[in-house]
């Protein structure tokens, strides 16, 4: 047996492998695919085999072959087969396989629902984890359905890197299964304070995609956010959560006034660009959303416009195109502060880089004014004269019509001058936007009236010119201009001076290269100009003419009944026979042919307008249609596809040229409207104009006599300025002149009015008169007012499911379903007990919610709302054994097992809005002018309502408190303290609380959530207080330090300069001199005696916080070190250098992070024996209260609680080098000893010195 | 969310693609075509951020590469990812490689591309971000790779042996085989 084994392996090694494929398609690459072919035979046969490593090399070499684009679908069950194998070498490579090929519509897929279940509870952590990462690739509904409950315990996990992965897959799984949301999401909240920065920045991550799609349902979690953002220093979680309050700001413009103070913050002490470019972001974000009652709004705007100039005068590219891009959203809301920089921007049209340009282009559209309009207009021609490579081309005269047209041509002010851009425009070669300028020369015509004679002349000269456009008849090619052209022309021939001549141009024989619907087009509008022309002619007597116009029509006109276009043959026909009719007519003469002209021309009578963009949407149902109704009986399912084909041909039809729609537009009527119909509409359409302030009236005497005197000019002028191209176009640059001209004219008549008036308030924008007007009238149906405006988003469907208020408590119907058998069989025991159970829940929780009610009608104080859903723990409970947690006494609202009165839902609600409220609210009453304690204010905040919950009584009297304070809080700072005091000693007899609390409800099937997780004073964190560091009568520094595992050998010192003086501080430096074992981090290429500068100046009495990193090698020791502050005070005759001193001291307690540890770990970590050094002190503490004196450790000296045991309790830290910290402390007749366990002597005699300082001096 | 990740030398030959969303294979290869075809002809001293590519994405994506020696690193993302920061982890990614394999080179790419998938997955799963820290990476990498020697063991002994043997390539050695330079010679006179 052992020996077939041998024996079949060592065939095997002959089997070709990964690299041997790879080799082999290299070494044929003329005959790839017949090599390829072969292979895939050989791995057919391998695939057959019963060894598993030889499928799984044949699995390995189908993913090189996927890669290079051969379909390898037909092998999905061999790759499940892989899957499936017990060693991870074969399962990796199987699941490899499966994220790369396996999607929705793999059926085989279903058979993995199991095995992927047991490879998630597997005990090998790396089996796990190559199933989340081949999970999240090729997740289905029915996949994120059952395995939902599996991946929410991964979530609990021991292990971060599983707990990571399980994290992060939650979003695919919501995708999938959206129902799983609820649910989850209190755990996966849970994940944001999670210990490890991976799970944290993962839950970041989730959320963060979450409420991009649906922002409003995460407005609550704003206040934890706020917490991180200033508190995490991974720049990656910044970047994350400074992006969420991007999309979370424009819902509640307070969120933005608040975060304000910190962003700004931010952008002048970060030296991460990429921190900094989301940071103004976020910042313009907030403007956008808030546009008024920031006080110093102005003053971020130019810090954000000043940066960004600094980004887009970087030489860094990247830079540059961010910088662009932010401008552009600056642009929307504050367009004045970007117009100032209009020469970068310019500048940047020039750049080689085409990213650049284009964003550079987007920025243009948004500084256009009615004065500089032209001017930019022309630079932008000039590009284009300039610019190779059609796209930027393209792109550009896009932009220029744009630019124009925007806002329904808010700053054009001369039209003639667009027209003959447009006209100008034509002559652009092989650009594929010949359309977009087609309708624009249809638009204006149509809705500037005051244009339309000198439109029309400049369409006769391009029809006469039909030659120069028609050589591209490309689809959308320049030659579409010419459609426009016809058709006006042919619409209102009235304004033409030479209709004949026209009519000539009309019918080359050349225009039948054209395509087939310009074709249609030119004939339709032939007609109509034989009308006019008759018409004319009656006037004026020349039958003569009329003849001969009869004739030629008749000679010419048959081309295009020989075309093979349908639309052009059927046009040409009817003309043909209406042409012969006329001619008869007029043969006959007298009587006959008087009445003619008329006749024929109220075949084209009627104004046209534009039909209204929505026009058809908002045609109203009439009464009694139903459309969905089937007219005939729906057929039978099994003939469908014969009929499919044969109706497909009859009834479509064949829709060879798609512009037809586009085009029809402007012509189309609304179908079937009575006489009396149209009557009321017209009436209805003239009061609504009365009533518009939009409609511009026309006043029509006037401007005509303008233009058509112009016309006159532009017609005659064209050759001079022009230098090439074809005569009679108009050339645009002689409106600049005119322009300027005028303008000048105007500015000096300005400037006296002003000395008159004084400072004239606004710019002169409105004093440029727009010389035409644009109708506004559009076409709608009858009844189309009474239906309402709705867009409808065509969003992603995807994601609207996962619109979910998250806030509303869960529902009994809110649990993800737990399969009915399984493999794993720990769940199925509490399982069964589970309806006993739910009952007794429910009864519980319905007493508790009774005592609830009760308290709550006690007080009507927020803040005691805020900490009773605080205290809820939110967990997603979907297991039974998460329930017997939330057992507690103070669990109900969230329970998801009991019903709810829906009233209370919405208590609740309220309740969680007042939260936010609050939070929002919180600092702008605290704290209305303080920039910097940021951090330290939403920490109060947080801690107030945790006394509330401790005692009704330390409630009371602090409410009034915190509310006066904060009015009188800069006399108030010795009773500050006091009461700090007092919140301190509030705050450890809630924590003895929460100790009992926990430690009672503790039973084994509780492992999953560390006992301390639950209430431990972590939320006290963030208060902790800043050291003195120095301090002179102009400036003060306080201190606090800060680390982060991740980093073994850094600790951040985070330093609060204040400002007392009436002066400007600025050239802030800061220096100390190095240790052998610590040293300040200066960056790179500084040698170690230089100081570091402060990212700021420091107006007069202001604060602000700077950081600075220390290297340091070894922890046991402290570091004492000495450091100078130099600093310039700026006044007003001259400024003054000086410097301050310092003796920074690092004690190791700050290198100490508070880890979350279990006692079972903890015993474990205790009976090792790793753990060889002891130490032990005693003093007597200034605490009595033994909690006190806890708090002080864990709060100061960075342990966290393990277990606590009426008086004495065990704690745990741990270095950030990884150096386990053990203490037992222990409290005896106001004595108190700590004993000490670590791996590190010295380290622990110096944190048990530390320690007993802080439990033996008065005031820290 | 990234949408895509590919790799693919100066030639457009793909060495690794990986797409966080179902196509199709032979769309897939239209995708890397494209991308190429938008890439190459940018500039070395351009910016690296890329708008429309018309098969993949729409408005809110943005292709955000970088040019190492012959290969592009090429992710395709939306408007939820920073920019900078991803320019960022392409950097990790390639610095991760390169320790992964000690001075990666394209060949690496080429023969390994399962091992670079599996790199890649501990930087990226299914289109978030999953971890920046290169010494964690690498850790878990490590580790995998001992588990996986541990588990081939004795048996696949014969086999590491005979991969060497072909990895050995001798012509092609002899080929490679550089001679001290003797620039002195041509200068001798006699």
């Amino acid at each position: 047996m052992a020996l077939s084994k041998v024996k079949g392996q060592l065939e095997r090694v002959l089997d070709k492998n990964l690299q041997d494929l790879v080799r082999g398609i290299r070494n044929h690459k003329e005959n790839e695919s017949k090599y390829v072919a072969e292979c895939l035979d050989e791995i057919k046969n391998e695939l057959r085999q019963e060894n598993v490593a030889v499928k799984a090399m044949a699995v390995n070499k189908l993913t090189y072959l996927q890669m290079c684009g051969y379909d390898i679908s037909w092998a999905a069950f061999n790759v499940i087969e892989v899957m499936s194998s017990p060693k991870f070498t074969f399962k990796r490579i199987g699941y490899l396989a499966a994220s790369l090929s396996f999607h929705d519509g793999t059926d085989v897929l279903m058979l993995t629902t199991n095995m992927i279940r047991k490879d998630l509870s597997s005990q090998g952590l790396y089996d796990a984890a190559v199933a989340l990462n081949g999970l999240s690739c090729f997740i289905t509904p029915d996949l994120a359905r059952d395995l939902a409950n599996d991946i929410m315990t991964l979530m609990t996990s021991t292990k971060p890197y599983l707990r990571k992965k399980a994290v992060l897959i939650m979003y695919k799984v919501f995708l999938q299964f959206p129902e799983a949301l609820r649910p989850a999401f209190p755990r996966l909240k849970e994940k944001l304070e999670d210990a490890d920065p991976g799970v944290q920045s993962a839950a970041v991550n989730v959320i963060c995609e979450l409420a991009r799609k649906n922002p409003r349902n995460y407005l609550a979690l704003a206040p934890l956010f706020f917490k991180l953002m200033t508190s995490s220093t991974n720049n990656w979680v910044l970047i994350k959560i400074i992006k969420l309050f991007g999309a979370l700001t424009p819902l509640e413009p307070r969120l933005g006034k608040k975060l304000i103070e910190p962003l700004t913050n931010l952008i002048h002490s970060t030296s991460a660009m990429s921190l900094l470019y989301e940071c103004i972001n976020t910042v313009i974000a907030v403007l956008i959303s808030v546009s008024t009652g920031i006080p110093n709004h102005t003053a971020s705007i130019q810090l954000c416009v000043q940066k960004l100039r600094i980004l887009i005068e970087d030489s860094d590219q990247n830079l540059k195109y961010l910088g662009l891009l932010a401008m552009s959203k600056i642009l929307q809301t504050h367009p004045k502060s970007v117009q100032t920089h209009k020469d970068l921007i310019l500048q940047c049209l020039d750049d080689k880089d085409e990213s650049i340009r284009f964003r550079a282009l987007d920025l243009l559209y948004g500084m256009v004014s009615k004065k500089n309009l032209m001017e930019i207009v022309k630079k932008l021609m000039v590009h284009m004269d300039k610019a190779e490579g059609t796209n930027y081309r393209d792109e550009l005269l896009a932009k220029i019509i744009q630019i124009c047209s925007q806002s329904n041509y808010q700053y054009v002010t001369n039209f003639e001058w667009y027209v003959s851009i447009l006209v100008e425009l034509t002559r652009m070669e092989g650009t594929r936007h010949g359309r977009l300028i087609a309708a624009q020369m249809l638009d204006v015509a149509i809705r500037v009236q005051a244009i339309r004679p000198f439109s029309i002349a400049q369409m006769a000269v391009l029809l006469e010119n039909a030659h120069l456009l028609a050589n591209n008849s490309q689809r959308n090619g320049i030659c579409e201009v010419l459609y426009a052209a016809a058709w006006l022309c042919g619409e209102f021939p009235d304004h033409l001076t030479d209709p004949k001549s026209v009519l000539e141009a009309m019918l080359k024989p050349k225009i039948t290269v054209l395509p087939g619907h310009i074709q249609s087009v030119y004939v339709q509008n032939a007609i109509k100009l034989y009308a006019n022309i008759i018409k004319r002619a009656e006037g004026e007597g020349g039958l003569e003419t009329v003849r001969d116009v009869g004739e030629m029509l008749q000679e010419r006109l048959p081309i295009f009944i020989q075309s093979s276009d349908l639309e052009v043959q059927e046009r040409a026909c009817c003309m043909v026979q209406l042409v012969k009719y006329v001619l008869k007519l007029q043969d006959k003469g007298g009587e006959a042919a008087a009445g003619i002209a008329e006749e024929i021309n109220a075949l084209f009578a009627g104004e046209l307008n534009p039909v209204a963009p929505k026009a058809q949407k908002k045609v109203p149902v009439p009464e009694g249609l139903d459309l969905d109704a089937w007219i005939n009986e729906p057929p039978s399912e099994s003939s469908e596809d014969d009929d499919e084909k044969v109706g497909g041909s009859i009834f479509v039809p064949t829709t060879h040229d798609d512009h037809r729609s586009f085009y029809s537009e402007p012509k189309k009527k609304v179908p079937e409207l009575t006489e009396e119909e149209m009557q009321k509409m017209k009436h209805q359409r003239m009061a609504d104009q009365e009533h518009n302030p939009n409609y511009l009236k026309p006043s029509k005497g006037n401007n005509k006599k303008s233009s058509t005197k112009e016309e006159a000019n532009g017609v005659m002028e064209i050759d001079l300025s022009v230098p090439l191209h074809v005569p009679g176009f108009a050339s645009s640059d002689k409106y600049m002149q005119l322009e300027n001209e005028e303008r000048r004219k105007r500015k000096s008549g300005k400037k006296k009015k002003r000395k008159k008036k004084g400072a004239a308030a606004d710019s002169d924008e409105d004093d440029i008169p727009q010389a035409h007007q644009v109708s506004t009238v559009e076409e709608l149906p009858e009844g189309a007012e009474a239906v309402s405006d709705k867009e409808d988003g065509g969003g992603d469907e995807l994601y609207k499911k996962l619109d979910i208020d998250l806030d509303e408590p869960l529902k009994p119907g809110d649990m993800l379903p737990v399969p009915t058998h399984r493999i794993v069989s720990d769940h199925t025991l509490p399982e069964a007990t589970e309806p006993e159970e739910g009952r007794k829940h429910r009864k519980k929780d319905r007493g508790s919610k009774k005592e609830k009610k009760k308290r709550k009608e006690d007080k009507t104080d927020k803040k005691k709302h805020k900490k009773k859903t605080k205290a809820t723990p939110d967990e997603p409970s979907l297991m039974m054994e998460d329930h017997e947690e939330i057992d507690g006494d103070n669990t109900p609202l969230t329970s998801p097992r009991n019903t709810q009165p829906p009233t209370q839902v919405g208590e609740e609600n309220g309740e969680k809005m007042n939260d936010l409220d609050f939070w929002l609210s919180g600092k702008d009453a605290a704290t209305p002018s303080e920039p910097l304690h940021g951090a330290i204010m939403v920490s109060e905040v947080k801690v107030t309502p945790l006394q509330d919950l401790s005692s009704d009584e330390g409630a009371k009297p602090d409410k009034p408190d915190s509310s006066t304070h904060s009015k009188k809080k800069n006399k108030k700072e010795k009773k500050e303290k006091k009461e700090k005091k007092e919140k301190k000693s509030k705050k450890s007899r809630l924590r003895a609380e929460g100790y009992e609390e926990t430690g009672g409800i503790t039973t084994p099937s509780q492992e999953q959530v560390p006992p301390a997780q639950a209430d431990t004073p972590v939320n006290v964190k963030p208060m902790s207080s800043y050291r003195l560091l120095a301090e002179n009568a102009t400036i003060k520094m306080t201190c606090e330090t800060r680390v982060s595992p991740q980093r073994g050998d850094q600790v951040v010192l985070s330093v609060v300069f204040t400002n007392f003086t009436a002066n400007i501080i600025k050239n802030l430096e800061f220096n100390v001199m190095d240790t052998l074992n610590t040293k300040l981090d200066r960056g790179m290429g500084h040698s170690n005696h230089d100081a570091v500068p402060v990212p700021f100046v420091l107006p007069p009495s202001v604060s602000n916080e700077g950081q600075f990193a220390f290297n340091v090698d070894s922890l046991s020791q402290p570091s004492k070190l000495r450091g100078t502050l130099t600093y310039m005070v700026k006044m007003d005759d001259g400024s003054t250098h000086e410097k301050l001193d310092f003796r920074l001291t690092l004690d190791c307690s700050s290198f100490i992070v508070a880890v979350p540890c279990k006692s079972t770990e903890f015993a474990s970590l205790l009976g090792s024996g790793d753990l060889t050094e002891k130490g032990t002190i005693k003093c007597t503490p200034v605490d009595t209260n033994f909690d006190g004196a806890l708090l002080r450790i864990c709060f100061y000296n960075h342990f966290k609680v393990v277990e606590k045991v009426e008086d004495s309790a065990s704690l745990y830290g741990r270095s950030i080098q990884g150096q386990h910290l053990c203490l037992l402390v222990k409290h005896a007749k106001g004595e108190v000893t700590v004993d000490g366990k670590s791996s590190d002597g010295s380290l622990l005699s110096n944190v048990l010195g530390e320690i007993k300082t802080v439990l033996t001096s008065e005031v820290l | 969310m990234i949408k895509a990740i590919l790799v693919f030398n100066n030639h457009g030959k793909p060495r690794m693609s990986r797409f966080y969303q179902y196509y199709p294979e032979d769309m897939q290869q239209q995708i890397v075509r494209e991308t190429f075809h938008l890439v190459s002809k940018r500039d070395d001293n351009v910016c690296n951020f890329l708008e429309g590519g018309t098969l993949i994405g729409g408005s809110d994506f943005k292709i955000i590469y970088r040019h190492y020696a012959t290969l592009y690193f090429v992710f395709c993302v939306d408007s939820s990812e920073s920019e900078l920061g991803i320019l960022d982890l392409i950097q990790v990614f390639v610095e991760t490689l390169d320790k992964c394999f000690e001075n990666v080179c394209e060949l690496d790419l080429i023969f390994h591309v399962d091992k670079v998938h599996y790199i890649l997955a501990e930087l990226v799963m299914g289109g978030m971000v999953l971890e920046t820290n290169m010494t964690e990476i690498i850790t878990r990498i490590e580790e995998q790779n001992k588990l996986e020697k541990s588990e081939a063991g004795i048996a696949a002994a014969p086999a590491r042996a005979m991969s060497a043997m072909k990895d050995m390539n001798i012509p092609q050695k002899i080929k490679d085989m550089k001679l001290p330079d003797l620039p002195s010679i041509g200068n001798l006179k006699f």
